[in-house]
């Protein structure tokens, strides 16, 4: 789901750098607008590169509002549903969600959304930390293939894509720059 | 990322990155340990069998603790209840656990080498929870996790094991284990208790329980196995308090912050003095809670291979 940046054909620049901060910039404004400002929202992002991309969302709402509102990390590695078919573990990494998720807003944050598994892990984990009143899920990327009935509340962009292809969001905080690639998908990946 | 074995049998020539694997993967299933809901799905499905030859509460309750906040199922067979009463030898229950599909054995045993004899009898993964006087490897990770937390790192550390190393398994794992880490370890007790071969282990050794408290940041020590008393290794467990029990007098001489480990069950007033096992000397509990969290990370990662044979 994005997390390989191996070598492979790149096919389209689907977001640039520009691109990538005027979607972040929008997203901002939508949760702010359906949320009605920042009252009980707080944000989760997923690992890997939900999480910085949670920040950006979180840094770009202080400019617009002024505000702070609570950011945590979520590892779902131990929620996975492929645990029993894989040859070896993944490592495991830190879940930091330092504050009640009770009765908040939570917004959940991923690069791409494609089978909906990642999501459905990362729900069942964040019940695991309390009864928030709401869960909205924000994505970059909506490559669609969904496995599960499941669907984002906040979409960066659409891309309609096929099973052969992968959506490669890379963020300056993990490759280094900041862009989404549309990439012809490595044999053994599928 | 997986270990190098699919059993965890000893420390003895484990590779230096499977301990930090298992070190950094514990650490993580701490945060889990302190969530609301203290559990996650990660081994639904996957049965463990808690098979304890030799009396322990502990060791068998964190095990147990930890195969539960992974989700797995778990069947306990202690030796007052099993056939091993009524005769069955270790193959044959080797043979019964392989019929009924299991995935991990957890195994105690007062023979050294029951855990290897298992492992290659069984395709089920193997946690030794303590051979014999051979090695006690779950408890030496949760050692030095505990000193890892608290010093940030084991290299260069000094920790002296202090106490009845002959019949010790947890001396042993944690000399392994330590050493492999880049810590240093010393061994400190009654000539009767140091064993003879403790000598090529090319560590320093002292009979004098306030050199070892001089040259150390750390000091493990361990139980006097009361059991083993009868066969007098040392005149009287009175005196071996005077001799070798550690004391806040004895600390407070030596005038430099010690930590104070012990693998438990303690007897207070003869090997640790009743206050220091309380004090700000001691991580004796956060050893308990960091047991939980290197056996969830030991199983984790054990389990990954199972699937595939």
């Amino acid at each position: 789901m994005g997390t390989e940046t191996m070598r492979a054909k790149v096919k389209a620049l689907l977001i640039d750098e520009k691109g990538l901060d005027r979607t972040i910039t929008r997203l901002a404004h939508e949760i702010l607008e359906r949320n009605k400002g920042t009252q009980d929202l707080v944000f989760v992002g997923i690992r890997t590169r939900g999480a910085p991309l949670a920040q950006r969302i979180v840094d770009k709402i202080r400019e617009i509002e002024g505000v702070a509102v609570p950011l945590g990390t979520l590892d779902i590695t131990l929620y996975r549903d492929d645990f029993r078919r894989r040859l070896k573990q993944p490592k495991v990494q830190r879940t930091d969600i330092p504050f009640s998720i009770d009765d908040k807003n939570v917004i959940l944050v991923d690069d791409v959304l494609y089978t909906g598994r990642t999501t459905r892990a990362a729900l069942d984990a964040l019940m695991d930390f309390g009864r928030p009143a709401r869960i909205q899920l924000a994505v970059l990327v909506d490559r669609g293939h969904r496995e599960l009935p499941i669907r984002a509340d906040f979409v960066g962009k659409n891309i309609p894509t096929s099973i052969g292809e992968e959506v490669q969001v890379h963020l300056k905080e993990v490759d280094g720059e900041d862009c989404v690639l549309l990439v012809e998908a490595p044999e053994e990946g599928r | 990322m997986s270990l190098s074995s699919r059993h965890l049998l000893g420390l003895q020539g484990v590779p230096r990155e499977d301990i930090q694997l298992i070190l950094d993967t514990a650490q993580t299933f701490k945060e889990v340990l302190q969530r609301p809901i203290p559990k996650v799905p990660t081994l639904r499905g996957k049965t463990v069998v808690n098979l304890f030859f030799e009396p322990s509460t502990r060791t068998r309750i964190s095990f147990e603790l930890a195969e539960k906040r992974l989700s797995a199922d778990t069947v306990n067979f202690t030796a007052s209840s099993s056939s091993v009463l009524k005769g069955e030898t270790l193959r044959d229950t080797a043979r019964n656990i392989e019929a009924m599909k299991v995935d991990i054995v957890v195994i105690r045993h007062s023979a050294a080498g029951a855990p290897h004899f298992l492992s290659r009898h069984v395709r089920a993964n193997v946690i030794n929870a303590g051979d014999g006087r051979h090695e006690h490897p779950t408890q030496a990770l949760l050692d030095m996790m505990t000193l890892r937390e608290k010093f940030g790192t084991l290299e260069g550390l000094r920790v002296a094991i202090v106490g009845d190393i002959a019949n010790s398994r947890v001396a042993r794992s944690n000399l392994y284990g330590l050493r492999t880490m880049g810590a240093e370890v010393a061994l400190c007790g009654p000539r009767t208790l140091i064993p003879a071969e403790a000598e090529l282990w090319g560590v320093p050794i002292f009979y004098d329980v306030d050199q070892a408290i001089a040259w150390a940041d750390v000091l493990n020590v361990l139980r006097i196995q009361r059991e083993r008393q009868a066969r007098g290794y040392f005149p009287s467990l009175r005196e071996y308090h005077m001799r070798w029990g550690i004391t806040r007098k004895r600390l407070e001489k030596a005038g430099k912050p010690i930590v104070i480990m012990h693998p438990g069950p303690i007897n207070r007033g003869i090997e640790l003095d009743s206050d220091l096992a309380d004090s700000e000397f001691s991580v004796i509990l956060d050893q308990v809670t960091n047991g939980v969290a290197v056996r969830m990370a030991v199983l984790y990662l054990l389990s990954g291979e199972t699937s595939v044979d």
